[in-house]
Order: C-alpha cells, then sequence, then structure tokens
C-alpha cells in the first residue's frame, strides 16, 4: 500500500494538465469565469473535445469506449479537472444509461445509443420520480401497455434534470400491476420528440431552470427501445443508482470548493484580522476539510475494492450520505462567508446587465447555491433512504 | 497510489484474528484483567516467540519481516476486535518505533529482544501539568560524565507494570515548555531510584505512577532526536489506536445489530425500528469514517515532518469524534444492560472512550491541525 504516484503516473498528469490548458473551450472558461449561466452547447463543448479525445468515458470498459485508465489515472484525472475547474459532464447519458445499455442492453442498441452517448449527439434525461413515487420509487404508475411491435407510455415524471435539452429519456413504466411493485417495472429508452412528451418547467429556489415535469400522453416506444426483460426494470434502476453514488460524492470537487473557501476566508477581513483568523470559523472549515478527507479515503477504499473486482454495492451508500452533507456544508460556509452581500439577487436584474459586480464576486452565487444544494440529501435516493439501504442491504436488519 | 494489501499481510491478519478468536473471549479477558498482574504473560509470549508476530514490523537486518505501520495497522485493529490489553502499541509501535527511527547499538541490541518477547516497554511520555503538550516536560536529566542522572515524575504509564523498560522523555536543557532540550531515553525498568504507584486502569489496563529519584543512566540511554523523534513516536502511536479504533468501532456495531435483532419490545424485535436502524447506519458511516482515517494516517506517516503531522491530527481529530457517537450510541442502543459490567459492549465504550483523549483529544488534534495548515 502507498500513496505514491509513479514516473508513469506524474507523466499523465501533466499530459492531462497540458491537454486541458490547451483544450478547454475559450468561450466556456469566460461564461463560468462571469458567473454567467451555461447553456445546452457550453456544456457540450467541453464533451464534445473529451469525446474527440477518446476521453469522455474514463469508467467505461475499453470495448465500449472507455479509456482503460489505472484508478490512479482516473484519480488523477478528476483531481485535476476539478483543479482546472472545468465543468462536471452531465451524468445522464455518461454515467447512468450508458453503464445500464453496455450491461443490460441487445447488440443493437449498444451499437446505437453507446456511440451517440459518447459523441454528445444524443442528450439524455432520466425519468425515475414521479409526483406520486419520490422515496417510495417503485410506487410509480407511469403505464406502458402493448400495442403491436409498441409499448403505448401514459403518465407523469417530474425532477427530470435538464429535460428541456433532452433527445432522449430512460424511464421506469410500469408494465404489470398484478405483481409485487418491483416486479412490474420496465426500463424504456424514449425519444424525447415523439408525440404526446410535454416537458414543463420547474423553477427551483436559486432561480434557475434545471429540473421539470415531464407528460406523458399514449407516447408511441418501440418494444425494441425496452432495456432487459420486461418486468425486470428495477434490476436496472438499482444498478443504475449504485453506479451513480459513486460519483455522486463529488470529492475532488469539494476539495477544489474547500481550496476556494480558504482563499477567500484568507483574505476577507473581519476587523484587523482575516475571517480564517476568527478561531470559530476557522474550526467549522477545519471540521470541514477533516471530513473531506474522510470521505476521500473512503471513495479511495471503495475505488481499490472496485480495481479487485467488487461491484460498487450498498456501501456506496456511506459515499452519497457524506459527500452530499459535505457539498451542502461548504455551501453554508461560503454563504455564512458572505455576510450582507448574500442578499442580492442578479437574476433580478434581467439579462444583459453590465452594471454589477454588486459586492465580491464570490459572494454572487452564494446564497442561490446555497438554496439549490439543498437537493443533494434529496435526489439520488434521498438520505434517509441510503440509511434504509445500509440497515437493510449491509446491517441485515 | 496502490491500496491492496500484500498476501503476507493478509496471512498476518488472519493468524492474529484466530489466535485472538480462541484466546480472547470476553470472559478470558475480564479474567486476566481480574488477576493479581492484570494479564496473561502467556499471551504476550505466545504472540512473539510461538506466533513470531512481534517480527512483522521490523526490517529484515533487525530479524524482522520487512513491515512497518501497515503491520501495525493490522494487528492494532485486530487487537481492537477484542479489546486486547497487550502492551503492543507501547513496546512494539512506541519502543520499536523509536529504536528504528533512532537507530544504532540500542537500537540492534533491543530490537531482536522485543521480538523475542523479553523486552516489554512503557512509554512514558505524559507529565501531571502537561495534558498533551509533549514538550511540557519537568523532568530533568542531567549529564553526568559519560551518562546521564533522571529527576521527575511521569504520570499513567500505560503498562508499567509489565515494564522492562521505560521509554522516558526528559529535559537535558531549557526551560518547562520550551522544544529545545527534551530527549527520550530507553531505561532499564528496574533502575535503582525509580518508584512506581501501580494502579488499573478504567479500560482494562494497568498504568502507574513513575517516579524518578536520582537515577543514574548509561549515556548509550540516549535515543537521540529530540522533540521531533518523540512527535513523530506519539504520531506513530496516535495512528495506532486509531487502527484499534477501527476493529473497535465494528465490534460495537456488530454487537449492537446483533442485539436489536434478539431483544423485543412492543412485540418485535426493536432493530425493526426505524429510528434505531438509522443510527445504527450512521454508525456505519463513522466506522467507516474512522477505517479511512487509520488508512490515512499510516500512509502519510512518512510525509515530511509538518505535512505528517498536519494528516496525524486530521485522522485524530475526526475518529475521537466518530468513535464517540459510536459508543455512545451503542450504549443507548443497548439500554440498560449498555451501562452494566456484565455485557461486553460497556467494555468497549471504556476502551472507546480512553482512545479518543489518548494522544490528543479532538480540540488538541484540531488546533494542531489549524496551527499547522491555516497561516493567515
Amino acid at each position: 500500500m502507498n500513496l505514491d504516484f509513479s514516473a508513469e503516473d506524474l507523466a499523465f498528469r501533466d499530459e492531462v494538465r497540458a491537454f486541458i490548458a490547451e483544450s478547454y473551450p475559450a468561450s466556456l472558461r469566460g461564461k463560468q469565469d462571469e458567473g454567467d449561466e451555461l447553456a445546452k452547447e457550453d456544456f457540450l463543448s467541453w464533451h464534445q473535445v473529451l469525446a474527440k479525445k477518446g476521453w469522455v468515458a474514463p469508467a467505461w470498459p475499453v470495448e465500449y469506449g472507455g479509456t482503460g485508465w489505472s484508478s490512479t489515472q482516473r484519480y488523477i484525472w478528476s483531481e485535476e479537472t476539478a483543479r482546472a475547474d472545468c465543468i462536471r459532464l452531465m451524468p445522464f447519458g455518461l454515467a447512468m444509461v450508458g453503464p445500464v445499455i453496455y450491461t443490460f442492453g441487445t447488440p443493437e442498441q449498444k451499437a446505437h445509443f453507446l456511440p451517440r452517448i459518447l459523441s454528445g449527439e444524443d442528450w439524455w434525461c432520466q425519468g425515475y420520480s414521479e409526483p406520486g413515487a419520490g422515496s417510495d420509487l417503485a410506487s410509480l404508475r407511469t403505464k406502458a401497455v402493448r400495442d403491436g411491435d409498441d409499448y403505448l407510455v401514459t403518465g407523469q415524471k417530474t425532477w427530470t434534470t435538464m429535460a428541456q435539452h433532452a433527445d432522449w429519456g430512460f424511464f421506469l413504466v410500469r408494465t404489470d400491476n398484478d405483481v409485487k411493485m418491483q416486479e412490474g417495472i420496465s426500463f424504456l429508452l424514449i425519444d424525447m420528440k415523439s408525440p404526446g412528451i410535454e416537458v414543463r418547467p420547474i423553477i427551483t429556489l436559486g432561480g434557475e431552470h434545471e429540473v421539470n415535469e415531464v407528460w406523458l400522453d399514449n407516447v408511441r416506444v418501440p418494444i425494441s427501445n425496452r432495456v432487459y426483460e420486461e418486468n425486470k426494470g428495477w434490476t436496472c434502476a438499482k444498478f443504475l443508482l449504485a453506479h451513480e453514488r459513486v460519483g455522486i460524492a463529488g470529492v475532488a470537487s469539494s476539495k477544489r470548493g474547500v481550496e476556494k473557501l480558504k482563499a477567500v476566508a484568507m483574505t476577507e477581513m473581519e476587523g484587523d484580522r482575516s475571517l480564517l483568523a476568527n478561531p470559530f470559523f476557522r474550526r467549522k472549515v477545519a471540521e470541514l476539510e477533516i471530513d473531506l478527507a474522510a470521505l476521500e479515503y473512503t471513495e479511495l477504499r471503495t475505488l481499490a475494492g472496485m480495481a479487485a473486482g467488487k461491484n460498487p454495492g450498498p456501501e456506496s451508500s456511506v459515499l452519497k450520505i457524506k459527500g452530499s452533507e459535505i457539498q451542502q456544508r461548504l455551501t453554508e460556509l461560503t454563504l455564512e462567508m458572505a455576510g450582507h452581500y448574500g442578499a442580492p439577487y442578479f437574476r433580478g436584474f434581467g439579462e444583459g446587465d453590465n452594471e454589477h459586480p454588486i459586492g465580491q464576486e464570490w459572494a454572487n452565487r452564494a446564497a442561490p447555491t446555497y438554496f439549490n444544494a439543498r437537493k443533494t440529501t434529496i435526489y439520488g435516493g434521498s438520505n434517509e433512504i441510503q440509511r434504509n439501504v445500509i440497515a437493510k442491504m449491509v446491517l441485515g436488519l | 497510489m496502490d491500496l491492496s494489501t500484500t498476501e503476507t499481510q493478509g496471512m498476518l491478519r488472519d493468524t492474529l484474528s484466530r489466535f485472538l478468536a480462541d484466546t480472547y473471549t470476553f470472559d478470558a479477558r475480564q479474567k486476566m484483567i481480574a488477576s493479581p498482574e492484570g494479564r496473561d504473560p502467556g499471551i504476550w509470549r505466545a504472540l512473539s516467540s510461538e506466533l513470531g508476530l512481534t517480527c512483522a514490523p521490523f526490517s529484515e537486518e533487525l530479524g524482522g519481516m520487512g513491515g512497518g505501520a501497515i503491520e501495525n495497522q493490522i494487528m492494532m485493529e485486530e487487537f481492537g476486535k477484542v479489546i486486547a490489553i497487550e502492551p503492543w502499541l507501547q513496546t512494539v509501535v512506541a519502543g520499536g518505533g523509536a529504536l528504528v527511527a533512532a537507530g544504532g547499538p540500542l537500537a540492534e541490541a533491543t530490537i531482536p529482544a522485543i521480538i523475542a518477547g523479553d523486552c516489554v516497554i512503557a512509554f512514558a511520555y505524559a507529565e501531571p501539568q502537561g495534558r498533551y503538550n509533549l514538550a511540557d516536560i519537568g523532568t530533568t536529566a542531567k549529564k553526568d560524565g559519560a551518562g546521564y542522572v533522571l529527576n521527575g515524575h511521569k504520570g499513567v504509564v500505560y503498562a508499567a507494570p509489565w515494564a522492562t523498560h521505560l521509554l522516558v522523555t526528559a529535559r537535558t536543557g531549557g526551560g518547562r515548555r520550551e522544544r529545545d532540550g527534551v530527549e527520550l531515553f530507553l531505561v532499564d525498568a528496574k533502575a535503582k531510584g525509580i518508584s512506581r504507584r501501580d494502579y488499573p486502569t478504567v479500560d482494562g489496563f494497568r498504568a502507574s505512577e513513575v517516579y524518578f529519584e536520582n537515577v543514574a543512566i548509561p549515556g548509550e540511554a540516549l535515543l537521540s532526536g529530540g522533540i521531533d523523534l518523540i512527535e513523530r513516536v506519539a504520531d506513530e502511536c496516535t495512528v495506532a489506536v486509531c487502527a484499534e479504533a477501527t476493529g473497535i468501532s465494528r465490534a460495537m456495531l456488530a454487537q449492537t445489530v446483533e442485539y436489536t435483532g434478539q431483544r423485543k419490545q412492543f412485540g418485535v424485535p426493536i432493530g425493526k425500528f426505524q429510528v434505531l436502524q438509522h443510527r445504527m447506519a450512521d454508525m456505519l458511516v463513522e466506522a467507516e469514517q474512522i477505517a479511512s482515517m487509520a488508512l490515512m494516517g499510516t500512509l502519510r506517516l512518512d510525509a515530511e515532518k509538518d505535512a505528517r503531522k498536519a494528516a496525524v491530527s486530521m485522522v485524530k481529530a475526526k475518529v475521537a469524534k466518530s468513535i464517540r457517537f459510536i459508543g455512545q450510541s451503542a450504549v443507548q442502543t443497548h439500554g440498560g444492560i449498555g451501562i452494566t459490567m456484565e455485557l461486553a459492549i460497556g467494555h468497549y465504550f471504556k476502551r472507546a472512550t480512553m482512545i479518543e483523549g489518548q494522544f490528543g483529544s479532538a480540540d488538541h488534534h484540531l488546533e494542531r491541525f489549524e496551527a499547522l495548515t491555516y497561516t493567515a
């Protein structure tokens, strides 16, 4: 056991750094620096650069377009992209439906969808939650009825992130009402341009349009777009959630966040001392940093287990719980740091306003980011559900 | 970067784990503690000369198996699972670690004796007034010809009643709390002028107040390295008790889960109640954080001095808080039976609680971490 990077690892790190410096889209960098809202093409611009390089899906098996990197190289990759403030790629294709398709899909599904996920040609969204099926996901009621070679899908999904941009969605639908809840669910890939689909925005507390309602009214979906067997969709759903939870910890980006927090707290003055010299604030930063180190090593242990052939199991719930709590704590402390200047609401200014900044630039998004981050302990299976998973699957209670 | 263990390390764990499962049942442990000596010396004999485990963390030149901190981590974790009261921390981690770091003829002579099981060491670093400051030392070591003369009082020296040697911090110069002038000595526990008041500790060990009155020791007893060496040894010990904490936490969780499956109230096993399930899930989360921190500490012991100290303080600050949560939750979940001497869980809780403060509390380590990291 050791933490040392080999000469090859160090060379890889240099290569990654040089690549990011050279290839990260300049317009995207500019918008990030200004704190502007990112559009679909902004997300896609970095995705496409990576796709061209062959680095867009490091976690995938090589045969489907993965990089074949060692776990150390993947660690370096996430560290370096966070360090350079690269945006996080949309996970719905790359981290969610992609692995489901290459694990459970037919040869035709793999051949059609996987290359388009890699290239960014298809933008994906996730049709899981419903108004009446949140934590109790298996009680979902959106139904799919067979009609010849198709299913007709009717129902309502909600909290569908970025559905307003999506070309395709993966949906959990009920195909059998007469069996145990989990046993009557199927996993469908649905073209979001199909007739009968309507996407309605939901605006969240920071003023952002991230999530949507998706209404489906007799939407025709070919049976060939079902992944895995009929009524076995819950298997795909659980597999996807376990994979999602590993990535959800966000260790590298939280590390970058703590670094930024400390840098600001060191220059932000409170009387004649910096905020970081205030023993009460400093203690909170220290404890956050320590919790994050513990999470980082927990993730490293999980990744080492995966490298040794273990699938991420219910233990990934530990990563989700701690990772989300730490992300929230980071936004709390940033907002505390902003003081009075947490209050100005920049969305109220309308488009094209050049008068700001009011207050410090880092403080501009402190409150909206804090409000937005309340989602982290709710999504991906709320943290209470994660505790149920641990109790049942790990502790056998 | 590589977090896998070797086959030899796996065998080491298995061997110790099997041995402890046979010898360290809860009843056997309570008998050892109640005996006049407060331990079963046959177990130390078995660990060293019979099973050869004492050689695991030492280099091959010194008669060891070429291991180090990772081997100590494995041993301490397994000891934690049965709340063993063996003087591994004091003898192998502190004594062995100090000797390896200092090197020289004393190390070459003493380490083989540790491996053989003939040398048992107690680490006499604390003093009544010093709290967790390793440099707050009133014990003096006055140069006297080629040797030194020791005078002073060392407090709560775990395993001192069992020790053949004492690893003592003392001042050769400088004023109280000054870093300069603090040195480390390995002293024959039977040297003339040493007296002890022995007592049991709440967590099952034996310890002593140790008094030095004009104790003449040879010049070779000095392990040169000063306060830097002492801090290094204390850091190695800190990480070792965090590894012990890993074993203790997992055992407390497992016992709590088992108990809640048996204990019935309102007609059902209490483990069916979600409020208890979530508490136990949180115990698991914290136990995993302890395991992660013990690993981080182990792997960071070789880092440059300040980086090592910062990392070890992160580790101890987290472990102290997490193990308090796990211990208190385990007792609460057991209910009244959890605060009796009858069940093992309370005894795990007592050792866990002493680990919180051993080699520095959470507050002490947070402060050291902040001082090293946040130069604002």
